[in-house]
Formats: structure tokens, sequence, C-alpha cells
């Protein structure tokens, strides 16, 4: 049986701002989803949420049919913020970082670090300071942390942006290369080429909703709604 | 002028390698009287830090002020509090802290305690607020997260002790007036450089103020040239003491 994560009337504002209104969404292992929206369309929110980093005000979460609360979340999922951020020790020590909480031991974390750092392309950076790595490095690092831990929830929020695009395509690779029956991937982007060469499945969010869920052929070529209409012809103003 | 300075620092030389033994004698007391009214502060000082940093509760903003305005807080008048506190008749008059080493750096620990707290939770507290979701989306526990974010901003804590340190080590009220400024027992480096000033020894007075200057800046140098290494050798991240303090 293959991870399943669902989101059931998920709803969460900010003072007078809501960010999300009743979200649901079915979620399956062995794909990667992506989550398209404009900025400001509720793509993050809904990220932290499924990260258990914030709680919803209201609806509920279930991890394999079982409603699940944010610390248990946190235990199964994890989240590679947009800006990559860095502990203030060695690449190593950052990589080592999730598997030190889980009482892994030392040898078998020098050669987890090892694999997950061949994977992004950035062997032999053990020693070197995290911080001053350049971005698209940083950001290598952050997926091979992630990674490391063997999520079944991978969160990847705008992982690409800002990247040139060599770190771009070796980031995708990484990404499609983590695909697992076991494990959910949802990204968030906004940058319809890199959807259309990733997804599985594509979920569309605006002002807080889901307006399609479509396969990217679908959506791409013949969008249901309107709105998700506008958006993949660039007509979309926000 | 440009005469008294250049005598002065002869002077001053001349103090050191003749390895005067009061000199030697004032310039140890100076520091232990500031080294252990800082490690004593340390001992409560970061605790309270920690939890007005890390920790939400309420009346906080007014403990928080109330530390921010004891930083500037006259040494004079703490020097004041102290000795009718210490006088054989004051509430602490059976410790015999007047006129000692001991009555002094108890002091220090009094002024330097709301730096070393304002300083270190304003660093705690303003930490990169992802580098606590960082950590807990990597699955470290609240505990954990938190002895990180020490971690992270372990350095802003060393600059606060050292920044104590030297007020401590600079101060003048509170070593007059607990300390007494007796020769040979209580005389600091701050109070031998007033005394030689009423004395109308001005060179010597400037002795003791390069000396003074001199190990401040050395103490201040030292902790950069730490840090330096730290920042381009990775030296602490290599220390298992600081891999094991949140486990990054």
């Amino acid at each position: 049986m293959s991870a399943r994560l669902q989101l059931v009337d998920v709803k969460k504002s900010y003072r007078a701002v809501k960010a999300l209104h009743s979200v649901s969404l079915d979620m399956q292992g062995g794909k990667i989803i992506v989550l398209l929206g404009v900025n400001g369309a509720g793509k993050t929110t809904l990220m932290r949420i499924m990260a258990g980093l914030e709680n919803a005000d209201a609806g509920k979460l279930l991890f394999n049919n079982q409603p699940i609360e944010c610390k248990a979340l946190r235990k199964v999922s994890t989240l590679v913020f947009q800006k990559s951020v860095m502990f203030s020790t060695n690449v190593y020590s950052n990589l080592a970082y999730g598997l030190r909480i889980r009482k892994m031991p030392k040898d078998q974390i020098t050669k987890k670090v090892a694999d997950a750092l061949q994977a992004v392309r950035l062997s032999g950076f053990e020693k070197r300071r995290a911080k001053k790595t350049s971005g698209g490095e940083q950001q290598r690092i952050a997926l091979a942390r992630a990674f490391l831990i063997e999520p079944h929830v991978l969160l990847l929020d705008e992982p690409t942006a800002n990247l040139d695009p060599n770190n771009s395509v070796i980031i995708e690779k990484a990404i499609v290369s983590r695909k697992d029956a076991q494990r959910i991937i949802v990204m968030a982007t906004h940058d319809l080429a890199q959807a259309r060469r990733l997804a599985d499945e594509i979920v569309h969010i605006y002002n807080g909703k889901i307006v399609e869920v479509a396969k990217p052929a679908d959506f791409f070529e013949n969008p249901k709604s309107e709105i998700s209409r506008k958006f993949v012809s660039g007509e979309l103003e926000f | 002028m440009a005469d008294i300075i250049v005598k002065a620092f002869q002077q001053a030389i001349n103090l050191i390698i003749s390895g005067n033994p009061e000199v030697y004698s004032t310039v140890y007391r100076s520091i232990y009287v500031a080294g252990l009214g800082t490690l004593l502060s340390c001992i409560w000082s970061i605790p309270i830090a920690v939890a007005l940093g890390l920790y939400n509760f309420r009346g906080k903003w007014f403990v928080k002020g109330v530390f921010n305005a004891l930083i500037g807080i006259p040494t004079v008048a703490l020097g004041l509090l102290l000795f009718l506190l210490f006088i054989r008749n004051g509430e602490f008059g059976s410790l015999h802290l007047l006129y000692t080493l001991n009555g002094i750096a108890i002091g220090e620990t009094i002024l330097v305690t709301p730096i070393i707290v304002s300083f270190t939770a304003n660093a705690l507290g303003t930490a990169d607020t992802q580098l606590r979701d960082l950590a807990k989306t990597l699955g470290a526990s609240g505990f954990r997260t938190n002895l990180t974010l020490i971690r992270e901003t372990v350095w802003s804590m060393v600059l606060s002790i050292t920044a104590s340190f030297n007020r401590g080590f600079g101060e003048l009220g509170i070593a007059t007036i607990v300390g007494g400024n007796l020769l040979g027992e209580t005389r600091v480096l701050t109070t031998a450089i007033a005394t030689e000033i009423d004395f109308g020894n001005f060179d010597v007075a400037m002795a003791y103020a390069i000396l003074l200057m001199a190990i401040v800046i050395v103490l201040a140098l030292t902790i950069s040239l730490v840090e330096r290494v730290r920042q381009e050798e990775g030296l602490w991240g290599k220390m298992s003491f600081w891999r094991g303090l949140g486990g990054g």
C-alpha cells in the first residue's frame, strides 16, 4: 500500500486575512504533486500545515487514513524552504542533523551523508562551511538534508526559485530520483515549464482555494476552470 | 600633554618589565573581581536570558524592559546600596564582604547581569525564525530546537560575556565604595588610576590606564581571532561538545 496524505476542509487565517478556505486534497505516494499558483495564493501556508509547522484553524489531516496532529506530522514529513536555511556548521553536520536526532550510528551517518551529497553532485563538500557555499549549492545541501531522513511526505517550496539552469536541472533530477510508493512528493512552484516537466498531478491553488486538480496534460491543454485557463495562458491578474 | 603620554608609555613598559609586584597584583585583582563577577553572573543570567529569549509568558515585555533599563545603572548608586547592605549593621554585615575582593566581585556580578541577560535574550529572540522551523522540520523536539538555537547564537553570548567582563574590569564606583581602595588588598586598576591622579602622578596613572586598555584590547582581539578561526576552519563544528549541543 502506498503512502497517503489527506487534507479535509482545512482552513487557515492570519488575523483578518484568510489564507486557506476549506482546502481538501487526497495525495498518494509514488507521485510528484505540483502545487501551482501565483504569489500569495496560499501554497506556502498549505506546505507549512502539511509539514506540521503550523496548525490549521479548522479541518483535519489524515496520514495513511489515520488522523494526524502537528507533532506527529513532523516525524513523517519534512519541508525544504524556498530560501535555503543553513546551520552555522559545516556541510556534514548540516546533513547529519536529522540523523543524529534519530540516533543513527556514526559510521552509517558518514556513509549516508556521502551518498546524499553524491546524489546532489556535491561530493567532497563535507568539511566546507555550509553558509559559505553558493545559493545553488545551499539549495542542493538542503535537498540532500531532507532526502537523508527519508520522509514519507517530502515538501519542496519552490526549490529552484532564483537558481541558474544548471542547479535547477541537478535539483529536478534529484527530486525525480526520490519517487517512491512510500513517499509523497509535493512541490510548490509558479514555473509552468517545471510543473509540466515534473508533475504527475497538478493542484492549482488561487486565493486560498483549490481551483483544479488534474493530470499535467489535461491541465495545460484543456483546463477545466476559467481561472486555470487564464493562469496557463498568462492572462491571470492578481 | 604629549610629554605626559610618551612618559606614561615608557612608565607602563617599565612597570611591566620591572615586574613590580604591586602592579601585577593590582592587575590580578582587577581580573579576579571582573572574572569572578562575570562567571557568577553567567550562572543565572544565561538561564534567565534563555527563558526571555525562547519562551513566551505574561509580562515578558516588562521583565525585558527592566533588564534593559538596568544596563545603565550608575555604579556609584549600586556601590552605595551594597555598602549599606555590607556594613556591620547591614542585612549582610555578618558575611564580612565590605572592603574585600569578593565584595567587589558580588557588585560586579549584579552590575553585569542585565548586560548578559539583555544581549543574550535579544540574540535568541531575533534568531532566524526559519532556523527554528528548520530544526523542527528535521524532526527536532521543542527542547532540541531550543538547544540548536542556543548553539546558533552562542557567539552572541560570548560577546555579551566579554562585554560584561570589560564593564566590570573598567568600573570604578563599586570598586571604590565596596572595596575601599586598600593598598595591596582591594586596590584594582581603576581605583589605582584614581589614586595616582589624586597624588598628581599622572604618568603612573596613565601607565595603569594603558595596562587596563591593553588587557581589554587583547581580550577583544583574542575573541575576534577565535571567531575568525571558527568561521574559517569550522573549529567549533569539529568539537564533539558543540555537535552534541543541538545535534548539529
